[in-house]
């Protein structure tokens, strides 16, 4: 009997859907709590019973990247990896790796300090979306319409003074209808996907409050899907994608321990179900 | 169980797992389930939303 774990430090509704159907299914499932789990350079494989693969799924991304990897130290199959996991946490390493496989995404700017990103403004024009390089749900994210909301925008982050607040991330602004797309991959398959319809503001985060609509799998939606997939290292992932007017699908995030309460609602296909066969079969590679 | 912070009563569903949230409905205050053996429950007070969490 295959032995699935999953690894939390919040239980959502995700985790326990994911332990529900992993039970249904007849395989061994635990859940194991990050916050009270210790590992040292001499921890052992045996010491632990991660059982035959991970999922990692911690609310915290720092804790679950740092988790991922000690799992790893101890060569047990986990998803996502280390490695996939720091592609998909820093939106600015996944734009550059978007970019360099070939996957349309927003033109983004990168700038390292306040000065460098006012010079950019003030060279590509308003609006830039500024978003923090690590961060999710929508927070942070603001259109940057005039030069007034840029300096106070950038004021707060000096103030803040954070080691991230230094790296600065400006978007150009897709013009798109007042939704983007959740795509949700497995492996090398798109298994779901979903409209995120504003509810009125900027933002299309469910966790915001946007309405989740069934989306059509089309050929295009797949491949980029798929595309974006592999450019940061394949696994469960989210991508968001959103409809430019000119270019069709552009991908500008890449999500590593995905939320699906929402798109569950509107999914042909059974999502949980999806992940845990596709980590059985990772872990029998 | 009873509130930690203000002594009203939490009811904790006979579902609720170990890493769930609950939230007194008196005080507002988010507690999460430390440990659970059948209906009692030993609650900490829940972590703040960090800046990196999300997906």
């Amino acid at each position: 009997m295959p032995k699935v774990r999953i690894v939390f430090d919040r239980v959502r509704l995700e985790e326990k859907m994911l332990e529900q159907k992993a039970i249904e299914l007849g395989h061994d499932t635990k859940m194991i709590d990050a916050k009270t789990t210790q590992f040292t350079t001499e921890s052992k494989k045996n010491d632990y019973d991660f059982g035959d693969v991970v999922l990692e799924r911690c609310v915290s991304y720092f804790r679950g990247l740092h988790f991922t990897a000690a799992l790893e130290f101890l060569d047990i199959p986990v998803l996502n990896r280390t490695e996939v996991a720091n592609n998909c946490g820093n939106k600015m390493i996944t734009s550059l790796l978007l970019k360099k496989h070939n996957v349309p995404t927003p033109k983004t700017y990168f700038s390292f300090s306040s000065e460098a990103a006012v010079e950019t403004l003030e060279k590509e024009g308003y609006p830039l979306v500024i978003k923090p390089i690590i961060g999710s749900w929508g927070r942070g994210v603001i259109p940057l319409r005039d030069r007034e909301t840029a300096d106070a925008i950038i004021e707060v982050r000096e103030l803040n003074d954070g080691a991230l607040d230094r790296i600065y991330y400006l978007q150009e602004m897709i013009n798109r209808p007042p939704r983007d797309i959740r795509a949700i991959t497995v492996g090398d398959q798109l298994i779901a996907a979903m409209y995120r319809t504003s509810t009125g503001g900027f933002k299309t985060n469910i966790a915001l409050g946007a309405e989740p609509i069934a989306c059509d799998i089309t050929k295009d939606l797949e491949d980029i899907c798929i595309k974006a997939s592999k450019a940061v290292g394949g696994g469960i992932l989210g991508i968001d994608v959103m409809e430019d007017e000119k270019r069709g699908f552009v991908v500008h995030e890449v999500n590593n321990t995905v939320e699906f309460k929402g798109m569950a609602k509107v999914a042909k296909k059974n999502i949980p179900k999806e992940m845990i066969d596709y980590a059985i079969s990772y872990a029998k590679r | 169980m009873n509130c930690p912070e203000c002594d009203a009563t939490i009811k904790i569903p006979d579902d609720a797992s170990v890493g769930e949230i609950v939230s007194c409905p008196d005080c507002g205050a988010d507690f999460e389930i430390a440990s659970k053996n059948g209906a009692v429950c030993e609650l900490k007070h829940a972590e703040k939303v960090g800046e990196d969490w999300g997906e």
